[in-house]
């Protein structure tokens, strides 16, 4: 490189730089690319090698395949009602979690705050097994009957929020403080600047984290496996699962075409939210 | 209180009576109630499904459950005994490690690799970006499915890249000693965006000026990225690390859809053998409980073990 010039130099960095971009990019998209081609293959095209990039002809019907080849239509259902039901709840307990560990006095506030991160240390390994047993044992001795193969079962115990706890309290903390004393001049009381000034202004780390909050209960994969014991209760990542069990490895086509079902929700969610969800991270990440 | 030492010689003085009076309006001024009834929604489903769960579980591991789950004997460390002379507990501890070393170093440093890249005055970066963290988001069940048709040996997209460079395909997913790299790679893949958007956030947020006086001081592109980059970044690395390797302990999709554990429990890390003591064919709670203590110990020494590193090692400062 010392015979180069400076500016030799940084063309040549410049190509380098690109060339990694392309890299980096091809591998990350290609298996999506692979998903999506291969959920138009006709089984012939599936079995060939060297393996076709593009279906010559795309076979549209695999996807009525896969919609009649397991209940997704009530997979969808499952998989909406627990990921509204869990993340408005985390938004919920963590939303009144944060402000007061951000805003209200009390004594050995940092022992709370501890109390509550320390959560995030604690393994599902730990909890499944426990938790199972309290949704069929526990609930059955109190309520009659148990809450396994439930929706309350699939969500309550994913209600709390650590993490969330700890991104929006970050959040609200950076709010600027003249604005919440002139409220507090005003005479406001806690309800209403929670309402009228917290939420508003602190809207991109609450929206951040109801996203990611979505996301997580969407993708929510082994409490809800062990807990749903009847294929009307499944959500889709634990329906795809079993029906990629039964037909495996003979039904590529209809099989990636269920898959794409799982991920196109996701993937509009990642169109439209990927910056906030990014920034939110990031923030969560270098301020901590 | 540090001002009752002195108590009897400033009694009578009006600024101890001050200082009395505004410890009482403190006491008055703490929100007791509204702390109370906002904090008390997210710690009761955190105790009743985190931290009693945790005190539930040691119980569990005491005792032997009925093969038809009507009732229990408590048979002391009967459990933890037995995993611990059981040759598969012992590989399932090795292949936990194997997975999480080799999952954690590979996301990190081509994590930090692609950072590196994506930090460099590129057109398109921003779009690379979005691309290289989109699998984060993705389900790891959908993603599992898809590269296990990508590896599959006689058809699939990874025997055709080996056969450009004319190597013949593993049979991935039915080998013992090729399952678990595979996956690891789909990990890898899956979890290489996060640690890298991290990485840049951190990247960006160093000063400029460290960089040039650097540059005035005559260090070359590697010392400096020696002597800045690397420092500098040492916070968010350790972040990164203690999530990372928190996260792998809770993997579980990817290894349930692409090769349940298998084959030969070549793919058995702590947390499959968890949930198949407990919920596969055994269902053998105790056993299932005194193997995920024995993670939870791991986990606390780990993490432990990286504060104390940390402490030594990181530099907070900036």
């Amino acid at each position: 490189m010392a015979s180069l010039s400076v500016q030799q130099q940084r063309v040549v960095g410049k190509v380098f730089g690109y060339l990694g971009l392309a890299l980096i990019v091809l591998v990350i998209g290609i298996p999506m690319f692979w998903m999506l081609s291969g959920s138009l293959k006709t089984v012939r095209e599936i079995y060939t090698f060297p393996p076709q990039w593009v279906p010559s002809n795309p076979r549209w019907s695999n996807y009525q395949d896969a919609w009649h080849a397991a209940p997704f239509g009530r997979f969808y259902i499952n998989s909406i009602i627990i990921t509204l039901a869990g993340a408005a709840f985390q938004l919920f307990n963590g939303i009144l979690c944060a402000y007061a560990l951000a805003f209200l006095r009390f004594p050995f506030k940092n022992f709370f705050f501890v109390l509550v991160l320390a959560a995030l240390m604690i393994p599902p390994e730990v909890t499944i097994l426990p938790n199972f047993l309290f949704m069929g044992n526990t609930i059955r001795n109190l309520i009659g009957h148990s809450w396994v193969d439930t929706y309350q079962g699939m969500f309550l115990p994913g209600a709390a929020t650590a993490f969330g706890t700890f991104l929006m309290r970050q959040g609200f903390l950076g709010l600027p403080k003249d604005v919440l004393d002139a409220a507090k001049v005003d005479g406001a009381g806690h309800f209403r600047t929670m309402w009228d000034i917290v939420l508003p202004m602190g809207k991109p780390i609450v929206v951040t984290f109801g996203l990611i909050s979505m996301v997580n209960k969407w993708n929510d994969f082994l409490w809800p496996l062990i807990v749903t014991t009847t294929m009307n209760m499944r959500p889709i990542t634990v329906g795809i699962t079993f029906l990629f069990d039964n037909e495996g490895n003979n039904q590529w086509g209809m099989i990636m075409a269920a898959t794409t079902f799982v991920v196109v929700p996701l993937i509009i969610v990642f169109l439209f939210a990927q910056r906030y969800i990014i920034a939110g991270l990031t923030a969560g990440a270098t301020k901590g | 209180m540090a001002t009752s030492t002195s108590h009897a010689e400033t009694a009578a003085y009006p600024a101890q009576r001050v200082r009395v009076r505004s410890w009482r309006k403190r006491l008055r001024e703490y929100d007791w109630l509204l702390f109370v009834v906002f904090m008390a929604p997210n710690l009761f489903f955190l105790s009743l499904f985190t931290y009693w769960p945790m005190v539930r579980n040691v119980s569990i591991s005491l005792h032997q459950t009925n093969f038809l789950n009507q009732g229990s004997i408590y048979v002391g460390l009967q459990n933890f005994r037995y995993i611990f002379t059981n040759n598969q507990f012992i590989y399932v501890l090795k292949n936990t490690l194997y997975f999480t070393v080799a999952s954690v170093s590979l996301t990190l440093i081509l994590g930090l690799l692609v950072a590196l890249l994506l930090n460099q005055r590129l057109r398109f970066r921003d779009g690379a970006r979005a691309i290289v963290f989109a699998p984060t988001l993705l389900s790891g069940a959908a993603i599992g499915i898809v590269w296990a048709y990508m590896f599959d040996p006689r058809y699939g997209l990874i025997a055709q890249v080996l056969s450009w460079v004319h190597l013949p395909s593993p049979n991935w997913l039915n080998r013992p000693e090729w399952a678990m790299p595979a996956i690891i790679i789909v990990y890898v893949w899956k979890n290489l965006g996060f640690s890298a958007v991290i990485f840049l956030a951190g990247l960006q947020s160093i000063p400029a000026d460290l960089y040039d006086a650097a540059k005035v001081d005559g260090a070359n592109a590697f010392w400096r990225f020696r002597s800045v980059t690397v420092p500098m970044l040492s916070p968010i690395s350790f972040f990164l690390m203690v999530t990372s390797v928190l996260a792998t302990f809770q993997a579980f999709d990817i290894q349930r859809v692409m090769t349940q554990g298998g084959p030969a429990f070549s793919t058995t890390t702590l947390i499959y053998y968890v949930y198949d003591q407990g919920f596969g064919n055994a269902f053998n709670y105790g056993r299932a409980a005194a193997a995920a203590i024995v993670l939870f110990v791991i986990m606390l020494f780990v993490t432990v073990a990286q504060v104390r590193f940390t402490q030594s090692q990181v530099h907070y400062d900036g």
